[in-house]
């Protein structure tokens, strides 16, 4: 008998959840918010669904309701994406070493 | 045009550069090279989609014209945002993954072919499990996390709305969602559809608006679990094994930082999330609180204490955010320095309004990281400190946590700020703090009170240094 491909996903998603839990308690307590923006920020790869919704129009029309709401949440998405990776990148550059020299 | 396998294979990849990304993070000088795998797996992931629809069309332009947009308008919000404002950046970036996933949702339910899962009206079961699943979840999230912005931004107040009640009526609704899943399933229906997502944004406005202020570090974890959980669901559903990855990854690092939260709060997750916290102890507090003398000082007597000190250790908390102190914090600290008095900085994890607030708040005023300690780290340091300069912090100080079992927050873990030899406590006025209850150590013999704005004192207090 076949396996069904939803237990493939399943088996990702569980281990996903386990290497999430190891890997996230091992991020220093002093980077937590920039853990927060950046998970924001990865967490937004759900644009790729909102693409395929956007790209569903026909060449006779791009608009339909459905490609409509895959615009929006494709704009929706790149906010968090720009925003999120960026104002990370801004937080960690701040995170300075003591200078030896002092 | 690419084939299936191949942009799974793609997928699989962008999904593990997104863990390399939060692996990065165990350390601050791995962190950047981290962010930098994160926005290549992100790349990777797009590019793979366009890829494998193959349409290039007009409709790959407005798709291009609205990433435009978008990120023309994060990149604008990450530049200009203060690093004060961070909480209810994130709030409001939780809020649109939210939305986000229910518009995905949304498209999926009504053009099931785009996504290969069916027709509308026989849209594939378990796709359609998975479909709401996302949907609702997206939802509380996106509601949730708007109550969690005004109240941060101050447009709502932070304290906690009770109503009567209020627990048997979330619980309902709860119960209604699985009821419509269910239904919804059975009969595909468009219009329970609707009603199901009207629900979740009704529930997640309903369980954030009892949750006060000083809560929003459990609350915002929770929200940020809840988009990945959200994510996930959307990713089960387009089959998509980045999207899986990712949603798992963030799903449970917001449930980690949220337990951390409650931890460093020594309460259970429901006790926060049932809400409600300060808004009951007020009247006890208010009645048998005494006169009992308190020492206060001026910023002479404070630099006085602090250049005889050879320790100073440094305790901010969410106040210093408001007053956006830490820059004159740090010039008070670079004084000391070179007076060669030894200074670090003791965080309690619940210090501000979310978790890691304190620290990005120092850094960005040019604080070495390794300056700032946790509690665990420091806490056996103040028995042998000069003096603790508290800024901003209440009731993570307060010894009462350790001594009296009657107390709201005994057992919660609090930095041994009483053991210093002088304490200096700088603060507005002696009102209790977010729990509502009095700080005993406003009262020990070795307590100097500094009435004064955070920022005017520090300043103040390193012209007479």
């Amino acid at each position: 008998m076949e396996i069904d491909p939803l237990i493939f996903r399943l088996s990702i998603f569980i281990l996903s959840i386990f290497v999430g839990y190891y890997v996230v308690w091992s991020v220093t307590p002093s980077l937590h918010t920039p853990l927060m923006s950046v998970t924001n920020a990865i967490s937004s790869v759900i644009i790729v669904g909102a693409i395929i919704a956007g790209l569903s129009g026909n060449s006779d029309s791009v608009f339909n309701t459905s490609s409509i709401f895959g615009f929006l949440a494709i704009a929706l998405a790149a906010i968090n994406i720009f925003g999120g990776f960026l104002v990370t990148q801004r937080m960690l550059a701040m995170y300075k070493k003591k200078k030896k020299d002092k | 045009m690419i084939s299936a396998n191949l942009s799974a294979i793609f997928y699989l990849v962008s999904g593990v550069l997104f863990i390399l990304a939060l692996r990065g993070l165990s350390s601050p000088e791995t962190s950047r090279q981290g962010n930098l795998f994160g926005i290549l797996g992100m790349v990777i992931a797009i590019t793979v989609t366009f890829l494998s629809t193959g349409n290039f069309s007009s409709g790959f332009v407005f798709v291009l014209i609205f990433i435009l947009v978008g990120g023309s308008i994060g990149a604008f919000i990450a530049y200009r945002i203060p690093m004060t404002a961070m909480p209810e950046l994130v709030a409001g970036f939780h809020s649109l993954v939210g939305l986000a996933a229910v518009f995905v949702a949304i498209a999926a339910f009504l053009n099931p072919e785009a996504f290969n899962l069916g027709t509308p009206g026989n849209i594939k079961l378990g796709s359609l499990i998975e479909m709401s699943i996302g949907a609702a979840v997206g939802a509380i999230t996106f509601s949730g996390s708007v109550i969690a912005f005004l109240k941060l931004q101050g447009i709502m107040s932070g304290s906690p709305i009770t109503f009567k009640g209020q627990h048997p009526l979330n619980a309902i609704i709860l119960i209604s969602i699985v009821v419509l899943i269910y239904l919804l399933c059975s009969t595909q229906s468009s219009n329970l559809f609707w009603i199901l997502l009207a629900v979740s944004f009704l529930i997640g406005f309903l369980l954030i608006i009892p949750i006060g202020g000083a809560d929003m570090p459990v609350v915002i974890s929770m929200l940020n679990s809840y988009s990945g959980w959200a994510a996930a669901g959307i990713g089960f559903t387009l089959e998509n094994t980045a999207l899986i990855i990712t949603g798992a990854l963030v799903g449970s690092s917001g449930a980690i930082l949220s337990y951390i939260m409650c931890k460093g709060m020594n309460r259970s997750f429901f006790n926060v999330i049932l809400g409600g916290f300060g808004a009951t102890e007020d009247t006890s507090s208010k009645s048998n609180k005494e006169q009992r003398p308190v020492k206060s000082g001026n910023a002479d007597d404070a630099a006085f204490l602090m250049k005889n000190a050879s320790s100073v250790i440094i305790v901010p908390g969410y106040g210093m955010a408001v007053a956006q102190a830490q820059h004159a914090l740090r010039e008070m600290v670079d004084t000391l320095k070179k007076n060669d008095i030894k200074v670090s900085y003791a965080i309690h994890p619940v210090a501000g309004r979310m978790p890691g607030h304190m620290n990005v708040l120092l850094a960005e005023a040019n604080v070495p990281y390794d300056e700032v300690f946790e509690l665990e780290e420091i806490n056996n340091d103040f028995a042998n400190a000069d003096v603790a300069f508290v800024i901003g912090a209440n009731d993570v100080t307060n010894p009462v946590a350790k001594t009296d079992p009657q107390s709201p927050i005994y057992g919660m873990p609090v930095l041994d700020v009483e053991k210093c030899k002088s304490v200096l406590f700088v603060k507005r006025s002696l009102s209790p703090g977010y729990a509502g209850i009095d700080n005993d150590l406003f009262y020990k013999e070795n307590t100097l009170m500094l009435f004064a704005d955070a920022k005017k004192m520090t300043e103040d207090i390193t012209k007479n240094l």
